[in-house]
């Protein structure tokens, strides 16, 4: 009873602060963050368009496009594929298997380049332009379904987290016994500058988000669904309140700020809980969902439609026609880009996803994925290439930080290899948004410096386990 | 006046005596060798004897644990000298050096992408596998500058790591910090190495560095027992050396990748007209 | 680097106005010489890139010029610039190394060296009559008579206008208090250490004052004097040398302004504001390890959920 009445009094002081300083007050948000300019104007107004794949495209689809284990083969070269197909199973529980975004042939299974850059075992189909579906594909409807049916027929279509972390979505939606789930909450807040293909999403297809929703709400057994959506997508909101009327969901806008989409943010943000530190999202009752990945769900339940396409934004300065994009899982960039009206300018860098957490990409060559949210084409004079400053430890990245740790001391520390020293100062709490790198002002490759502390740490506590 | 320095001279008499007795009564038998031993070695503690340290050695020694000739920034005269502390016969190790296995500086080998990050080679290595075409090549961001104890490393204008063969003393800190396992240990008198890290084929190797080693076997031909061929790498085979077949082989290497290291600064063009005249 | 300089302009013109264009100029002049030169000059020993176009060496002489009385002795301004680098940043390995506010380092050397030349100042507008300024005149009346005489009370009336001899009155207390508010909505600074530091110091003062007015100067008088001003905007916020969280630069800028009170009141010498700032600068990182954020997600003390940060 005491934590409630403080719960109340606080937030009634806040809400005043909040008068006070004008901002809104119904906006809820969380602490730390930073503001990025949004840039979403490029793309926010371009309904989607159907990346087309010609005869003859060449489309890669590697054996590992989600967190868990690699997919394995089950087509060899010379083998012809239909659309759908299951061209590779998947490995043990924390895995999906990937299917054919096309009918063609396969030409090779071999490492080709990925998004990370390195070369790894994909499937390469080459499209034969008839588009023929696979005809063992076959839709059910939901109510009739139990729950552990809905989630068979969620794993058989593969699908992942569209939000870009690609955890496999059967996974998460099967928390062990004794986790009790009260929140679901549906992560529409897409809080990374130039992406706007969840706004056009819910936008243009409500009612496909909000089918997926029911189902997932049925599966997880809960009774709250909340969806968050920033309040820079005003259409959005107003569509998914329309589309939401009556079924139980609540649309919940939220103030404008980076990263207000990551997991652990949006959760405090919308229900006030913390996710404990080295904990999971379940730990505090709550499971969250990209608002795409209910879209897929409600594809792939209602019409048996696996993961093959997604929608994604094409944009930045360096491209002619911003778009958002409906493609095929395995096109290259390539043909985005080309789609796109091609490069503008002289092309400085190319970013896969968005441009804060995205991941630059080596070669026009590499494939998009299942994760692909964004492929950002910007102009030379717009990349930030200055040498690294020395650290006047201004405070700006421990103000931004919105998992209130100190990057700067753990940098200080990782400049002098002390991994241990950087594990105290709680670097595995890290959720890797890129705030205080991008708020630095003496260019500081912060990030770099804590996912290499991150992985020496993990590969440490394997070592210890071994022991 | 005179008080005061009865007074502060009774003191410090008074310590004098106290520090004196508790030095004789809580002393600790330590072998006076391992002193001795431990006084005379280079006192880098660079590890590269396998021990903790200079005294970690000279306990080993004293123990009887560790060979005298383990000590390689030591050379001949710190063999010797534990030869004698011990009263024993000792021969010292060949002197080894740090031989940087790559010539591709930014001149002569592609890089896949511009890196623009922490200034260190194993983090850029885990960025798509690192800034060079080359996967086996020298990344030239100075991890092992910064891990030489001695001073012997440096990365020239070209983005490559140089070796001081002077003041390398063979103790290999830099190879185990090496991400892509470019340096190698050579004995200091065979000079000819191959300086090539890359297993691909030759056609691979042509589209991303002018000095690679393209496997055609030649050196091996003209020279049997000083080189050998892995899968499209040769390499030198420190153990049946020779010097005159050395270089006849490294003279007739079409991708001159192989180089006498003393003469450093030649280049192998130069080396052939010398011959030739 | 060179926001902040501009943000010290308006202070800057009101000092060269009061005591003269050509004393105050060659102070601020020679005193940032000293200090580019020190950079320049230790760079190119030690062989390191130069880095004299970051401003802040050039920082570092404006502001020791404000610390040092402008009839100083030209060379006196040159050795507390390089003093101020050499010793007080470019040792430590140069910019963000430096545990001491580098222009404190060098102004205390100097007031060490030179207690005479650094505590003599010339009457404003009309650089003849060298006086003492209005804090140790306050200290000497106190240890002499034992309160705060009534000459000395009719001189620091003249305070309030920039009149007596001193480093700032009102006027510049306001150009500097203009400049911090700049320097705030700029975002380069937070209020924390300026709110604290200010604000500490205005409490205890105040209650001395209450306790015995005759004795302790008011609370307004400890405001525009001795460069707290500066001190609270200027050189406690420097961002090498102050804690890095929130929490800690509050408790930092309580320390400064606890410290200052009491070294004027009570201490041998008659300003505060430098060694308060210094000793503070020394507690420091302490101060950020014992102020660390709590991790978001923290395990809660009882069982229940997590709320709001602490």
């Amino acid at each position: 009873m005491q934590v409630q009445q403080v719960k109340e009094r606080s937030k009634a002081f806040v809400n005043l602060f909040r008068q006070h300083k004008g901002m809104n007050m119904e906006l809820k948000t969380f602490k730390g963050g930073l503001h990025p300019p949004d840039n979403k104007r490029w793309s926010e107004k371009k309904a989607i368009e159907v990346c087309p794949v010609a005869e003859g495209d060449e489309l890669v689809i590697h054996l590992s496009q989600h967190i868990g284990a690699p997919a394995e083969a089950c087509v060899q070269k010379g083998d012809k594929v239909l659309k759908g197909q299951v061209i590779g199973t998947p490995k043990g529980f924390v895995s999906v298997p990937i299917h054919a975004s096309t009918s063609g042939e396969v030409i090779a299974v071999e490492p080709r380049l990925d998004t990370a850059g390195n070369k790894t075992m994909a499937v390469v189909i080459k499209a034969d332009g008839k588009d023929e579906w696979d005809p063992n594909l076959s839709g059910a409807d939901p109510d009739k379904l139990m729950p552990q049916e809905l989630k068979d027929r969620i794993l058989a279509a593969g699908i992942v987290g569209m939000g870009g972390a690609t955890f496999p979505t059967h996974v998460k939606l099967s928390p062990p016994e004794g986790k009790k789930i009260d929140y679901l909450i549906l992560n529409g807040v897409e809080c990374e500058p130039y992406l706007t293909a969840d706004d056009r999403l819910m936008q243009e297809k409500p009612e496909e988000v909000v089918e997926g929703i029911l189902i997932l709400k049925r599966i997880l057994g809960v009774e709250k669904a909340v969806i968050g959506i920033e309040a820079n997508k005003p259409t959005a909101i107003e569509t998914m309140q329309k589309a939401c009327e009556g079924k139980g969901i609540e649309v919940c806008p939220l103030q404008l700020k980076y990263p207000q989409g990551a997991e652990k943010q949006l959760i405090y943000a919308v229900t006030g809980r913390e996710v404990p530190s080295g904990g999971l999202p379940m730990d505090c009752g709550c499971v969250v969902q990209n608002v795409g990945t209910a879209a897929a769900v409600n594809a792939a339940v209602r019409r048996g439609i696996p993961l093959i396409e997604r929608i994604a934004t094409v944009s930045g300065s360096a491209v002619a026609e911003p778009k958002n994009l409906l493609i095929k899982i395995g096109q290259p960039i390539s043909k985005l880009v080309e789609f796109c009206g091609g490069v503008k300018g002289e092309l400085g860098k190319i970013i896969q996803g968005g441009p804060m957490m995205g991941m630059a990409a080596v070669s026009m060559d590499v494939p998009v994925t299942r994760g692909t949210s964004g492929i950002l084409l910007f102009s030379e004079g717009e990349v930030i290439r200055a040498p690294e400053g020395p650290c006047v430890r201004c405070g700006n990245c421990v103000r931004a930080c919105p998992a209130f740790i100190m990057p700067t001391e753990i940098a200080f520390q990782m400049r002098r290899g002390k991994v241990d020293e950087a594990e105290k100062l709680n670097v595995m709490d890290c959720i890797e948004c890129g705030s205080c790198t991008y708020i630095c002002p003496a260019q500081i490759p912060l990030l770099q410096f804590f996912r290499q502390a991150k992985s020496a740490i993990r590969a440490n506590i394997a070592k210890r386990k071994k022991v | 006046m005179i008080a005061a320095v009865i007074s502060l001279g009774g003191i410090g008499f008074l310590a004098a005596v106290i520090l004196g007795f508790a030095a004789k009564k809580f002393a600790v038998e330590v072998d006076p060798r391992e002193a001795e031993i431990a006084g005379n070695l280079p006192g880098a503690n660079c590890g590269a004897c396998g021990y903790a340290g200079c005294g970690g050695y000279a306990k080993a020694v004293v123990a009887g644990n560790a060979p005298p000739n383990l000590c390689t920034p030591g050379g001949a005269g710190a063999v010797a000298m534990i030869a004698r502390v011990m009263g024993v016969e000792a021969t010292a190790a060949e002197p080894t050096v740090a031989v940087i296995c790559c010539q591709g500086d930014n001149t002569r080998a592609q890089d896949k992408y511009k890196y623009v990050g922490v200034h260190d080679c194993r983090t850029a290595q885990a960025l798509a596998g690192g800034p060079k075409a080359c996967p086996s090549g020298c990344l030239g961001l100075g991890t092992c500058v910064a891990a030489c104890a001695f001073g012997a490393l440096s990365i020239s204008p070209e983005g490559l790591a140089v070796v001081d063969r002077e003041k390398c003393v063979g103790c290999k800190k830099c190879t185990t910090v090496c991400p892509r396992n470019v340096i190698k240990m050579a004995p200091k008198s065979a000079t000819v190495q191959v300086l090539c890290n890359s297993h691909d084929k030759g056609a691979v190797i042509k589209s991303y560095c002018q000095v690679g080693c393209i496997g055609c076997q030649i050196c091996k031909k003209t020279a049997e027992d000083v080189y050998a061929v892995d899968n499209f790498l040769a390499s030198v085979k420190n153990e049946s050396y020779d010097q005159e077949k050395a270089v006849a082989g490294m003279l007739k290497c079409p991708a001159k990748c192989i180089h006498d290291l003393a003469a450093a600064d030649t280049p192998q063009e130069e080396k052939t007209e010398e011959k030739a005249q | 680097m060179w926001e902040v300089i501009g943000a010290l302009c308006p202070c800057c013109l009101l000092w060269i106005l009061s005591f003269g264009v050509q004393a105050s100029c060659l102070t601020i002049l020679f005193c940032v010489l000293g200090c580019v030169l020190a950079e320049a000059g230790w760079e190119l020993i030690r062989k390191q890139p130069i880095t004299v176009r970051d401003g802040s060496a050039v920082m570092t002489g404006i502001l020791l010029a404000l610390n040092v009385p402008p009839n100083a002795a030209w060379w006196m301004a040159l050795l507390g610039g390089f003093v101020a680098i050499i010793i007080g940043k470019q040792v430590f390995g140069g910019l963000g190394c430096n545990p001491f506010n580098p222009a404190l380092v060098g102004r205390t050397v100097l007031l060490i060296s030179f207690p005479v030349q650094m505590t003599t100042w010339v009457m404003p507008r009309t650089h003849e009559i060298t006086s003492a300024t209005p804090l140790s005149a306050v200290k000497m009346a106190v240890g002499l008579h034992g309160n705060i005489t009534p000459e000395v009370q009719a001189q620091l009336s003249g305070v309030f206008y920039g009149g007596l001899g001193g480093q700032l009155g009102v006027l510049s207390a306001l150009a500097l208090i203009a400049g911090g508010c700049w320097l705030i909505y700029r975002k380069i600074i937070t209020w924390h250490i300026p709110a604290s530091f200010i604000g500490s110091a205005f409490v205890l003062s105040s209650i001395f004052w209450l306790v015995d007015s005759s004795k302790y100067p008011s609370p307004l008088f400890h405001m525009v004097t001795g460069g707290l001003m500066l001190g609270a905007f200027f050189m406690a916020t420097d961002w090498v040398t102050s804690p890095l969280t929130p929490k800690g630069m509050v408790v930092f800028g309580i320390g400064c302004g606890v410290l200052t009170v009491l070294i004027r009141l009570f201490g041998g010498y008659p300003e505060g504001v430098a060694f308060s700032i210094l000793l503070m600068n020394s507690a420091t990182p302490i101060i950020d390890r014992l102020t660390m954020p709590r991790k978001f997600g923290a395990m809660p003390k009882k069982f229940g959920l997590v709320t709001k940060k602490g």
